[in-house]
């Protein structure tokens, strides 16, 4: 492999796993723009998904099939069920969690939301112990599991190419990009879009304007959720590990995008996202893989201490 | 007469607290075996230092510090490397000590300079970052801090010509609880002193505690270092406690968490409070949690195999119920500083009466 072969092969990596990362920063940066909470446990949430995106694999037997030609026909209940799921569970978590909170100092949900996150974990991990051939049959419930190929490996440039690029690749790409599309429509044109950029802008105002606040933050945190689920789907198909605690580590990931591109903005979480996947596949790459963590926190405590307003944020204003 | 008995628990609490540590050595040797505990309060205490130093920083000062692990870590290392036989330096245990200490203020300054502008969220979120690069900075920086391995052995302190040792626990009991009682004093004197009451007031309203002449960002910064000298002065003990620094992941998130707990579950800004909460979560997470282990394993009701049977597999969920629910229904703690009661007193009959006008 030449050099520019090996790189070119980190890039594409490295934007495969930020368009993934991309997705989950979009539910840090809406619920962030609207409630001004970090949302702590998103990253678990996102966890949660993709436990149930391997629970179902063993419910339907995709692990025991061959290995699909294409794309097999089971990401069509994951894209489903796991988006459903997670988006639910936000939107209820936030209902029994964060409502009651709104009126409490700044710090009181954002404790919550570590708490919330907490008990997100412990699920995750007797969830690892369930007692199914895709788990292990729940024997040593906190080691990772492997999640079966869905999704075709062959090289679609030829076996003779050193560059890999699988059917993998492009699922990531058509089920994010659809989805980022989408969203930016909806948050443009729809109904509950206008409420949500109005709420985002000025609470008191919207309410008086007639828009039932509590709805939109409840809708806000269903389609953050939703979110992580399809991310959780396409993650776990892609990078075939899920264990009970990577909901922290990519969920900074995720967080640190979102701050990087400018938290509360829908473009910047994308941006976001995908300089932070390159970052990481090149220093996979270039640095050291156990020095990786080390780089990412060290981009984000340098973006929140010089530019807090990220590459797209507008510069913020602390209100008095 | 109950409110009595609870006027005399909130107000006398430290006292209380005292006399039941220093008599309970004695009573616990006519406990049965299994049910001894009192040689396991030694972590209540080294932690309980921990969950003092976050009090400064959140309790007094509001702000929230999740990396508070990476400044123990910082301690602990610091006393490694400062005592270890492997390393020149070879210093006795209370040399080694007032050094961490000083590296830890120094460390708290180094993070603290350059975000204590931020707010608050964003300054939790980079402490939190700050406190996972310590990990893992420890654990591959193998050439100084020995990687995984940690640094052992660690010599035991010596007092008056006396050594401790790791066998008998009871002098260790008393020195680990008289450091507990001089922070206490220190932190207590602190809150009442000028340094002290311009933190509350940044707390109560930064703006407010400007126009009156407290400098911000210099108050702020005090209380940064104080908690980070508090945390490094809680990782030495915690060393020289195990005879080893231990691996760089035990001084992990989880950690900060713990403290957090202390200082919210036990009341913001109170040191009684602190001191309540150490004893129910390290008491919950290293001795009931121990002992309940103990005990079902005799009775034959753990099931390796099943991760629900295995006490200790509840612990994040117990917490994060913990925090959820504290918030939800007694943010002010068990034992709340008065004026921290107040202040979200005011701020709930405020909400309500804000509903009950909208109602009309």
């Amino acid at each position: 492999m030449t050099n520019t072969e090996v790189l070119l092969q980190q890039l594409i990596i490295g934007l495969s796993n930020g368009m993934i990362i991309a997705l989950i920063a979009l539910g840090y940066t809406m619920v962030y723009g609207i409630v001004e909470l970090i949302n702590f446990a998103h990253g678990d949430l996102f966890m949660l998904g993709s436990f149930l995106a391997l629970t179902i694999v063993g419910m339907l037997g995709l692990d025991q099939v061959p290995e699909p030609a294409l794309i097999s026909w089971g990401f069509v209940p994951l894209l489903i069920a796991v988006p459903l799921f997670c988006g639910i569970l936000n939107w209820g978590v936030d209902r029994l969690a964060y409502r009651p909170l709104r009126n409490a100092p700044r710090l009181a949900p954002l404790v919550s939301a570590i708490g919330v996150s907490f008990v997100f974990v412990n699920i995750g991990l007797f969830w690892g112990g369930l007692r199914m051939d895709v788990f292990n049959d729940g024997v040593a419930a906190a080691s990772p599991k492997d999640f079966p190929w869905i999704v075709a490996s062959g090289n679609l440039l030829g076996e003779a190419s050193n560059i890999i690029v699988t059917w993998n690749e492009v699922f990531v790409f058509g089920i994010t990009l659809p989805l980022m599309i989408a969203l930016t429509l909806a948050v443009k044109f729809t109904r509950i879009g206008k409420a949500m950029r109005a709420v985002a802008q000025n609470p008191t105002a919207a309410q008086l304007m007639g828009i039932d606040v509590d709805r939109v933050i409840g809708a806000t945190f269903l389609i953050g959720g939703a979110l992580a689920g399809a991310a959780s789907v396409v993650y776990s198909s892609y990078n075939h590990t899920i264990y009970f605690q990577m909901g922290f580590r990519v969920g900074m990931d995720a967080f640190t995008a979102a701050v990087l591109g400018g938290i509360g903005s829908l473009p910047g979480a994308l941006l976001g996202g995908l300089v932070i996947g390159i970052i990481r596949a090149m220093s996979d790459q270039y640095i050291a893989t156990e020095w990786t963590n080390v780089v990412v926190f060290a981009i984000l405590i340098i973006v929140l201490t010089f530019r807090p307003s990220g590459l797209l944020g507008a510069p913020a204003r602390e209100k008095v | 007469m109950l409110d009595v008995i609870r006027r005399v628990l909130v107000l006398r609490a430290g006292w209380f607290l005292l006399a039941i540590a220093l008599v309970l050595p004695l009573v616990d040797g006519f406990l049965p075996r299994e049910y001894q505990f009192a040689g396991l309060m030694r972590p209540i205490f080294i932690l309980a230092i921990l969950g003092l130093g976050l009090n400064v920083v959140t309790g007094y000062t509001g702000l929230l510090n999740l990396g508070l692990a990476a400044f123990m870590a910082i301690g602990a290392y610091s006393y490694g490397i400062l005592t270890c036989d492997i390393y020149p330096f070879q210093l006795g245990f209370w040399t080694a000590l007032t050094l961490t200490i000083g590296i830890g203020a120094l460390a708290g300054i180094v993070l603290g300079l350059p975000t204590i502008r931020l707010r608050g969220d964003y300054l939790a979120i980079v402490t939190l970052g700050f406190g996972e690069m310590m990990q893992d900075s420890l654990k591959n920086l193998e050439s100084i801090t020995q990687g995984t391995q940690g640094i052992n052995p660690l010599p035991s302190p010596t007092l008056f010509g006396y050594q401790f040792s790791t066998e008998i626990w009871v002098p260790w009991y008393y020195l680990l609880l008289a450091l507990l009682a001089a922070v206490v004093l220190f932190s207590r004197n602190l809150e009442h002193s000028r340094v002290g009451r311009s933190w509350i007031a940044i707390r109560e309203d930064e703006i407010a505690a400007t126009c009156m002449g407290v400098n911000p960002v210099k108050v702020k910064l005090l209380a940064f270092s104080v908690g980070a000298a508090l945390a490094a002065m809680s990782g030495a003990l915690w060393a020289s406690y195990l005879g080893s620094t231990g691996e760089p992941s035990n001084y992990d998130f989880q950690i900060s968490i713990i403290a957090l707990c202390m200082v919210i579950i036990g009341g913001m800004g109170n040191i009684s409070g602190v001191l309540l909460g150490a004893v129910v979560m390290i008491g919950f997470n290293s001795i009931i949690l121990v002992k309940l282990t103990t005990i079902l394993a005799q009775k034959g009701l753990i099931d390796t195999q099943n991760v629900l049977t295995v006490p200790s597999n509840w612990k994040y969920m117990i917490f994060g119920f913990a925090l959820i629910l504290t918030m939800r229904f007694k943010p002010e703690g068990l034992l709340p500083s008065r004026q921290v009661q107040a202040e979200l007193h005011e701020m709930q009959e405020d909400a309500r009466a804000r509903k009950k006008n909208c109602a009309k």
